[in-house]
């Protein structure tokens, strides 16, 4: 008795020091930062908690089945012929089926509310931030600020951000563990997903689709700060003393590298990102015909500092072009097309 | 002359693959030494590798397949080692330029040169022995497929030491492993190792497809079939429907890596997104083509050893055929962060979760079949036992990453190799394992060894838990799949836990092999003279282990589901007095290694881009099918007489072995 009782004790005590290990680590998703995050970690919870229902009686009755019917114990029944029961084929279809249908309903709601392509609801303006995936490292562009970084990207606590996901290389997939949904990032191919932070700190973030060499290193820093640290953070940007040309600049840029160090860029080329993207649609006939109600919209968000003023017109033409093209590319692929509405 | 390949590109400079060629060397010359010093080059011949007997391609499917497991093996635990030390400032053993390969050739071996031929290889075994059937409908092909599959294994070896294998993750996603990213001849030995093994693997579909819809022995109606029959024929219909995809997909890549063309690169109107969709629709079709003859294989050992008919056996043939239409709608969940709309997600997700239906109910089944069953805790129920519990638990992480709102954190993170891992070592792995120790003695005559295949059982189940249930941790913390190295330190903890466990695996391993060994040595005592050592339910076991090479000496006829049962119960002995007849079988044919070994030239030349050799290739292939065409000397009959001698042999080896057995 006094044996079992240690025993108890120490495996209470393993379990605490477990739980303590655990808290140690910094488990994102069960520790999420953001709306998006906290979602899907309820999601995931739920849907896990429903599937138990099934789940443990099944290893319960595999334990007990196995047990109680082995050939050495001559007290339980057998029936060698018996192999059909009504009832017990109505509840093994019934109970999945019920499960599934709540699952499948929980499913249709979340796919559209966790939609990564639907802005979040918030009383603050939303801010957009272009991140391009490079071999190997994230370049992050700021249209509305005009600047750029690497492998460090900076927004303000409680302020949606769109980001613009594209790629310059291969593909890969842009992630901030903390703050949820992660979206694959494709060369010519103009996605986005719709992120939130409720808390300052810095989070990690990643590329998670496997890219090739540098694959490992291609990480970055998430800071999420208070208004007047995000301001701060892009005058130190500003005040740099690289800038960002397209193309040449962005091609020595795009030259492979790994593990990359931090860099700013105090300016870059007007339409940097559109540039980037436009850079794969290559055979001039996708600029026929464009949707110039997409290319205004468009043009809207590239106002304010970016483009150049004297400039602007030039440009604004440009960009509906460069729109027509990428509304081109889009069709094949059924992303984007939901990602332009 | 040589096209792209020089002396530089054996890799000299690497010790651990010149450490591991030189095994190799020294294992393939002593293998050869032994074999030309007892003269059994002539023996190999013409008795297996020429041989169109069903079950001796199975077995050597299984040989190839348990040599490939220890390749396929051997990167894991270097995959481990790597992770278990890379983090922090650390760079591990292994540059990424290695560690790509690696993990690239873990998942390409494990599933095409592993749990394929091993899947295909159950099949030839136990197939015809279940429908009552001589042969297969195409005993060539069936011989041409196993080449087309044993060279392609060779192709990847090769690659081992001349040149590299692809860096690119075992699906070679494109753009990725187009000509830009991927320059080296890594893709190309992936691309036509796949191409030529994908051919076997299409032959083989139609070859079982063929056969099980038109060889049943009298009287076996489709619904008389034994289930493990049943989830081979839906398994080949995925085959059938699925490879063509594969093999078109790779073409495409080809095309694009040698002509120049534009399918899936970044420019030129060229779609990536259309790879990954195209490479999908036939990647979920093959989970399901290895896991369903696993199934099977769990259904015919549990209700065997619980000495009960199997519970609800329309039920069962219904969700396999359910879970065989299901796995086509459901390809886009690889990839719910491709962006695609919300309702797109959702139909996808839903599909996926619907298949947890009839999957449930089969584990039901599986259940009910035990419940006031009498279940002797054989090795193969042990495995049964342990892939209810394991499967289960990967069915519920699979519906969790099936949803796509939470798919969208857990994508591409070390949870999906967890749930991948849990299936297919839970599913597919303990299926094969329990196949094997099941039909073994159907194959050789005799039973493996109880003691050490227990404990092969319990390293993995263990094995398996400490190795895998880490990785769902890592994957919370925000640990992704295919790193070389990683700077959270707080990881490394978790990471030497899943070292531990992939150990614990390699002593399972280890176990099985001294099992073969133990078994081989006692083969006496364990020796299976009834044919039916496990009072099977099903037609192979009414003939003798191991089976003749004609498979029944009188062609069984069948009158309900279990009818061997049904007829022991009865005791009946089936038409005991009738005199025997002539058999008509298939000749061997030297056509089947001929023609695969100069596909063999085809793929290593067409890597090195070596044009000419790879023009011989072709003639070859050419020339060899023709001349196989126009052989009409391809088959032959067994005289009465001779049937009757093997018959009244085998009788008089059991009569000793009952009598033995009488005295002791």
């Amino acid at each position: 008795m006094q044996r079992r009782s240690l025993w108890r004790r120490r495996g209470t005590l393993v379990l605490l020091a477990l739980c303590l290990f655990l808290a140690g680590c910094s488990s994102a998703l069960l520790d999420p930062k953001g709306q998006v995050g906290a979602e899907q970690r309820t999601l995931i919870l739920t849907a896990f908690g429903l599937m138990l229902i099934v789940v443990i009686p099944v290893i319960v009755m595999t334990l007990l089945f196995g047990w109680r019917y082995r050939r050495s114990n001559s007290l339980a029944k057998y029936t060698p012929d018996w192999a059909h029961s009504n009832v017990i084929e109505a509840v093994v279809w019934i109970v999945p089926c019920a499960i599934i249908a709540v699952l499948a309903l929980l499913t249709y709601k979340t796919s559209h509310s966790l939609d990564p392509h639907k802005p979040l609801e918030s009383d603050v303006a939303p801010i957009e931030i272009q991140a391009v995936a490079l071999d190997w490292k994230w370049l992050f562009i700021y249209p509305e600020q005009g600047i750029a970084s690497v492998n460090e990207v900076a927004f303000p606590v409680d302020t949606p951000v769109r980001f613009r996901v594209s790629s310059g290389s291969v593909m890969n997939a842009f992630f901030i563990p903390h703050l949820g949904s992660q979206i694959y990032a494709m060369a010519g191919m103009d996605n986005d997903v719709h992120l939130i932070a409720d808390e300052i700190g810095s989070y990690p973030g990643r590329s998670t689709n496997y890219s090739g060499a540098g694959f490992s290193g291609m990480t970055f820093e998430a800071k999420v700060t208070d208004t007047a640290d995000f301001d701060a953070w892009v005058e130190t940007v500003r005040t740099a003393p690289q800038t960002l040309t397209y193309p040449e600049g962005y091609e020595a840029l795009a030259e492979p590298s790994e593990s990359n160090p931090v860099e700013y860029y105090s300016a870059i080329s007007p339409s940097l990102y559109e540039s980037i993207l436009r850079s794969f649609h290559t055979g001039g006939e996708h600029n026929m015909g464009g949707e110039h109600q997409m290319g205004a919209e468009h043009a809207d968000s590239l106002d304010g500092e970016t483009a150049n003023t004297t400039d602007h017109a030039a440009e604004s033409g440009h960009v509906t072009n460069n729109h027509a093209s990428q509304d081109h590319a889009m069709r094949s692929h059924p992303s984007s097309v939901e990602a332009g509405g | 002359m040589f096209g792209k390949l020089t002396l530089e590109s054996i890799p000299y400079h690497e010790p651990i693959i010149m450490v591991v060629a030189a095994i190799m060397a020294i294992g393939g010359i002593a293998l050869f030494g032994l074999i030309t010093y007892y003269r059994k080059w002539g023996w190999l011949w013409n008795e297996w590798f020429t041989s169109v007997d069903h079950k001796k391609l199975g077995i050597m499917y299984f040989i190839v397949a348990l040599v490939m497991l220890l390749r396929g093996f051997s990167d894991a635990i270097m995959m481990r080692t790597q992770l278990a030390m890379a983090a922090g400032d650390a760079a591990g053993y292994l540059p990424p330029e290695h560690y790509d390969q690696i993990f690239t050739a873990h998942g390409v071996i494990m599933i095409f040169f592993v749990a394929m031929p091993m899947v295909i290889g159950l099949m030839n075994l136990v197939v015809p022995l279940q429908i009552g059937a001589r042969d297969v409908a195409f005993p060539f092909l069936n011989n041409l497929s196993f080449w087309l599959f044993a060279v392609a294994a060779i192709l990847v070896n090769i690659s081992l030491v001349v040149g590299e294998f692809a860096k690119t993750g075992w699906l070679a996603y494109a753009p990725l492993s187009g000509i830009e990213f991927s320059p080296g001849v890594g893709v190309d030995y992936w691309i036509w190792a796949l191409q030529i093994s994908g051919i076997g693997t299409t032959l083989t579909g139609i070859n079982f497809f063929v056969t099980i819809l038109k060889m049943r022995t009298k009287g076996m109606t489709m619904f008389r079939m034994p289930i493990f029959t049943w989830t081979s024929l839906c398994a080949n219909v995925l085959i059938i429907a699925s490879f063509p995809i594969l093999t078109a997909t790779i073409a495409l890549l080809t095309l694009d890596r040698y002509l120049g063309m534009h399918f899936f690169t970044n420019d030129f109107g060229g779609n990536m997104m259309m790879y990954v969709n195209l490479i999908w629709a036939w990647g979920h079709p093959e989970v399901y083509i290895l896991i369903l003859p696993a199934f099977g294989v769990f259904s015919e050992v549990i209700a065997t050893f619980a000495r009960k008919r199997l519970f609800g056996y329309m039920t069962m043939v219904w969700a396999t055929i359910s879970i065989t239409l299901l796995s086509f709608v459901v390809w886009l969940h690889h990839f719910f962060t491709m962006g695609a709309g919300a309702n797109v997600n959702a139909f996808f997700g839903i599909m996926t979760m619907i298949i947890a239906i009839p999957t449930g109910v089969k584990v039901f089944n599986w259940l009910f079949t035990m419940y006031r069953g009498s279940l002797e805790l054989t090795s193969p129920v042990l495995w049964t036992l342990g892939f209810i519990i394991t499967f289960t638990i990967g069915g519920m992480t699979g519906v969790m990453l099936a949803v796509p709102a939470a798919n969208f954190v857990l994508h591409n993170s070390l949870f999906v190799i967890a749930h991948f891992h849990n299936v297919i070592i839970g599913g597919v792995v303990f299926g094969m394992m329990a196949g094997l120790t099941y039909w073994f003695p159907k194959a050789f005559g005799f039973t493996l060894d109880e003691k050490w295949g227990k404990r092969s059982f319990w390293c993995w189940f263990i094995g398996f838990y400490v190795a895998f249930m880490p990785l769902y941790v890592l994957a919370f913390f925000g640990a992704v799949r295919r790193m070389q190295s990683y700077a959270n330190t707080e990881w490394q903890p978790w990471m030497i836990l899943a070292w531990v466990g992939a150990v614990i695996i390699m002593l399972g391993i280890a176990c099985t092999i001294i099992q073969f060994w133990v078994s081989i040595r006692d083969r006496k005592q364990n020796a299976d003279v009834t044919g039916d050592p496990w009072h099977g339910r099903t037609l192979e076991w009414s003939t003798s282990s191991p089976a003749p090479f004609y498979n029944f000496a009188r062609l069984p006829e069948v009158g309900d589901i279990d009818s061997f049962w049904s007829q022991k119960q009865r005791s009946e002995e089936q038409l005991e007095d009738a005199p025997y007849t002539d058999i008509h079988m298939p000749r061997n044919t030297v056509a089947g290694p001929v023609i695969s070994f100069f596909a063999l030239v085809i793929g290593f030349a067409l890597v090195w881009h070596i044009w000419w050799l790879a023009g011989v290739g072709a003639v070859g292939v050419f020339a060899s099918f023709m001349a196989r065409v126009f052989n009409d000397d391809i088959d032959y009959y067994v005289p009465a007489a001779e049937v009757e001698r093997i018959e009244r042999e085998h009788q008089l080896k059991r009569e000793q072995q009952l009598g033995v057995e009488a005295q002791a």
